[in-house]
């Protein structure tokens, strides 16, 4: 039997893009994927007639740059339009939108309160210096704190250095950042309701928290330190759909040797003598390797694939103690045309935008409410976006596909699974969300699907349908991403690595866990390194 | 007798009541005489609509000349460096034409029309020289840059776009190709051609059509996200695509006090617009002696380590272990669409073949103070974005 230098479990961006860098570097890679297309979550799938929905992930901003140009993405594929701004829409018939011309971007706020106008200058100031602290470590193998390894102090030096660049006064705020809820930190900038629920979003997306909980402070800032050439905090889409990224990696992967195979996952991850030697596939086929990678996130690769027996006991209690809890879902709808906000004025920039429905922070926290009572939230946070106002490839002319992330929606109903009819009343409870703000909606839906984080679970395999493969909080950050001693992207068992983004620097279409687990392991298998360093801001 | 004044302040094109309804941002500047917008609403999305739907931009400021008579063929082809024989009615070419010592007076598109009937284009004036070239041919030369007025459509949409708009049988238009239609009563001529370096076409016709055209082309285009663009975007377009612009990456040669800043086609990359098999040609014997003894400059394009825009930055060479200066930078940008650190710029031979390494000291400001890197950069040949689109025929529909 054949044995390949590595296998990939999971064809996702973050599996591919580790396929891709140790393909680059010269190994025999395999990547297996268990559906019958690859991509993950970062995906496009043909659903209903001409339409292609991105049905998982749906734009793009913390992708490196740095990856995007090492594997060449541009020439298998790739291209990422940003989008101009988002708008939320108020029930008292106003809006608030949010403009890529900071002048522009002002006028609005002005409109609303001229003190929170000049007061975004100094949010903005030192929301960006936050930024600048952590895009620095997207790049980079997060050092042990415990570890008395030359690269793991150099690496403990570089953060202390960089923590007090930032100056004294800045390090208390730093800290008070990391830690405190994204409600608090809003209220030391801002007055107006509408202003702080719209950019509140941010901290909750993706996570089992609501506005007030400490710890969100930090996701608005993993939705903040993306940037689309530079320009950071911009999102975009890809062209195509999300798949697009997927695709273009894989196809970096396969012009560097790699061989790809889907309808193949993972039973079991095989272990001899704390050594992995490689996989048993569903079908029952086995692949031999010499390192197995792990694109799945942590639950599902320790939990699911491999026998308790192989590994530490406190390191499975503390998988089993990692929160991966399902909080979002998503419905993607395709549209007979354009909607019309009746809101907005004719041809507004802002039809091109992410689209939010929720005008306060009362009803920011009671959406919270809902979830924690085990129920979808019955007023939905929704960030929609209709990726079809600049992309002419996903739907027929005229014809649009709209993108609808849902917060709070739980794994479970009150702790047993979905319903049939209580998927549709979910569904329901977003399509109305909406039409209260677009009289023509309903009409123009042709075809729509539901993504409870059950669905998620079950189609994509992420626990709990977490976008993040766990939640991006303090506790499980940096060197305790997944858990603490285990940071640096090797399993506690030899052979076995972990490359999905449970690992740092966490979730989102960002390709940085990926590259950073494929420079440890070639490191380990002395072979040339092939991941770029990060570009660096200053 | 009534002397009438010449026109005063900035020329307006004929689609410019359409171009000023579009702006938003009121930025502006001048293009031989004519306003012409930077940007109408946003740069980036220009530059996004070239490179994801259909961009639109305003040409008329163009030089174009009309070379007629008997003997224009071959004047043609002495005026130029490339065989012009080789361009056969319905196509267009790409070329250069120098002085007498070899150096690029300017490049320019050349259409051929109809047989021995050309219309060259180019981005600065040359009457005065191509009257001069022509001592001794039996041919007519006409300026006729305010009789056309000319749009350039581009972008992977931009063939929908126009099929839309009812030009059947442009699936057959090969690049560098054109043909003519019928646009209420007057002849629109497409040709496939652009300085995006992406899929686009070229669109011209009498000035008194222009805003019905504009008019057609936008109806035609709502569903498949057309939109105007100014030359910003279009800047950043075509250093993507690796083409030259005068007065900046070279200089008119006719136009340059300095000994030694005009540069030959030889030393721009233009070797392949050269052909020394035609017996005669302005600049040829000069051409000849540079190709036997060696060109001193070369037109590099690099791909840039880092994020940062190298603008006006001096190249370095490595020598004996110390960074000798050896040329400087011409054109630079980040490419969003090949997230890439580009730059085009001119190095002293024999540095700069391709695939060497050479390095750029990039200059960057960050809250008031300036940075210094050395970043590394090496030699490319293509240009940094070529997609299969740009030469499909028939073209795909986005």
């Amino acid at each position: 039997m054949k044995t390949y230098d590595a296998i990939i479990v999971g064809a996702g961006h973050n599996g591919l893009t580790t396929a891709a860098f140790l393909a680059k570097a010269g190994l025999d890679v395999v990547c297996v994927e268990k559906n019958d297309y690859i991509g993950g979550a970062a995906v496009s799938r043909n659903l209903y007639e001409d339409w292609m929905y991105s049905n998982c992930s749906y734009v793009c901003s913390l992708l490196r740059p740095e990856i995007y140009r090492a594997l060449e993405l541009h020439k298998h594929g790739l291209q990422v339009t940003p989008y101009g701004g988002s708008v939320t829409f108020m029930e008292n018939g106003d809006y608030f939108g949010s403009y890529h011309d900071p002048e522009v971007a002002y006028r609005e706020m002005a409109r609303f309160s001229q003190h929170d106008a000049d007061a975004y200058e100094r949010y903005s100031a030192d929301t960006m210096r936050q930024c600048r602290f952590i895009r620095d470590f997207l790049l980079r193998t997060p050092p042990d704190p415990t570890s008395f390894k030359p690269k793991d102090i150099k690496e403990l030096i570089a953060i202390g250095n960089k923590f007090m660049e930032m100056g004294e006064d800045r390090m208390y705020e730093t800290i008070r950042f990391w830690t405190m809820s994204v409600a608090e930190y809003l209220d030391e900038y801002f007055e107006t309701d509408v202003i702080k629920a719209a950019m509140s979003g941010s901290g909750i997306i993706g996570t089992a928290l609501g506005i007030h909980s400490p710890g969100t402070a930090y996701v608005l800032l993993h939705h903040y330190m993306g940037d689309v050439d530079g320009n950071v905090g911009t999102w975009g889409f890809a062209r195509g759909g999300m798949g697009a990224v997927s695709n273009s990696i894989a196809g970096a992967f396969q012009a560097y040797g790699g061989e790809l195979r889907t309808e193949a996952g993972v039973a079991q991850i095989i272990v001899n003598n704390g050594r992995t030697t490689g996989v048993v596939l569903e079908n029952g086929d086995e692949i031999s390797a010499r390192v197995v990678v792990s694109a799945m996130d942590v639950k599902r690769t320790f939990l699911k694939c491999m026998e308790r027996s192989d590994l530490p006991e406190s390191f499975y209690k503390r998988v089993e103690n990692f929160k991966i809890r399902g909080s979002s879902g998503k419905l993607n709808i395709a549209l007979d045309g354009m909607p019309t906000f009746p809101a907005l004025p004719e041809g507004s920039s802002l039809y091109i935008s992410d689209m939010h429905f929720i005008d306060s922070m009362e009803r920011m926290e009671r959406a919270y409410d809902d979830w924690k009572d085990g129920t979808w939230s019955k007023d939905p946070y929704i960030d929609m976006t209709i990726p079809t106002a600049v992309d002419p490839t996903m739907a027929p002319p005229g014809k649009h596909f709209m993108s609808c992330f849902v917060q709070y929606c739980p794994y479970k109903l009150e702790g047993r699974d979905w319903t049939d009819p209580e998927r549709e009343e979910f569904a329901k409870s977003v399509i109305e969300q909406i039409a209260n703000y677009s009289p023509d909606f309903k009409e123009l839906i042709l075809h729509y699907e539901i993504r409870t984080p059950q669905d998620i679970e079950d189609e994509i395999g992420i626990t709990e349908g977490n976008i993040f493969h766990g939640e991006l909080t303090m506790d499980q950050l940096l060197f305790n991403r997944p858990v603490p001693g285990y940071a640096q992207y090797r399993a506690p068992v030899a052979g076995l690595y972990m490359c999905g983004s449970s690992v740092h620097p966490g979730g989102g279409v960002m390709a940085a866990p990926g590259a950073n687990a494929a420079r440890e392991i070639l490191a380990d298998l002395k072979r040339p390194n092939t991941v770029p360093e990060n570009f660096g801001d200053d | 007798m009534s002397i009438a004044e010449v026109p005063q302040g900035r020329l307006r094109s004929p689609f410019y009541s359409r171009i000023s309804a579009a702006d938003t941002v009121n930025q502006w500047h001048e293009w031989k005489g004519y306003s012409s917008a930077d940007a109408l609403y946003c740069e980036d999305t220009e530059y996004f609509a070239i490179r994801n739907a259909t961009a639109v931009f305003d040409l008329t400021p163009m030089t174009k000349y009309r070379i007629t008579g008997p003997d224009a063929p071959e004047y043609i082809n002495r005026l130029v460096t490339r065989d012009m024989n080789r361009i056969k009615t319905g196509r267009v070419a790409y070329a250069v034409w120098c002085d007498d010592r070899g150096q690029v007076i300017d490049d320019g598109t050349i259409f051929h029309l109809k047989e021995g009937e050309y219309r060259l284009c180019s981005q600065e004036r040359h009457f005065a020289w191509l009257q001069t070239a022509a001592i001794g041919f039996d041919v007519s030369i006409v300026l006729e840059t305010e009789d056309i007025a000319a749009l350039a459509v581009q972008g992977p949409t931009s063939f929908t776009v126009l099929s839309t708009m009812g030009l059947n049988g442009l699936e057959d238009l090969k690049p560098f190709g054109l043909m003519n239609f019928d646009f209420d009563g007057a002849d629109l001529m497409v040709s496939r051609t652009g300085f995006t370096g992406d899929l686009g076409y070229e669109l011209w016709i009498e000035p008194g059509k222009a805003e019905l055209l504009w008019d057609a082309l936008f109806e035609a285009g709502k569903l498949h996200g057309i939109r105007a663009m100014g030359t910003n975007a279009l800047e950043l377009a075509r250093i993507e695509a690796g083409y030259l612009a005068a007065y900046q990456d070279f200089l008119p040669a006719d136009a340059t006090m300095r000994a030694g800043r005009t540069r030959s086609p030889l030393e721009l990359g233009l070797g392949w617009l050269v052909d020394f098999k035609k017996p005669n040609f302005n600049g040829r014997r000069a051409l000849a002696e540079e190709k036997r003894r060696g060109s001193a400059w070369r037109l590099v394009k690099l791909d840039i380590e880092g994020n940062k825009p190298a603008h006006h930055s001096y190249i370095f060479a490595k020598e004996k272990g110390n960074k000798s200066e050896i040329g400087f930078i011409t054109s630079a940008a980040w490419s969003p669409v090949c997230k890439q650190n580009i730059a085009i710029g001119t190095v002293r031979t024999p540095h700069g073949a391709v695939g060497s390494t050479v390095w750029v000291e990039v200059f960057y400001q960050r809250e008031m103070h300036w940075s210094r890197a050395m970043a590394q950069a090496t030699v490319v040949d293509k240009p940094f974005w070529f997609p299969p689109r740009r030469s499909a025929t028939p073209p795909g529909r986005y």
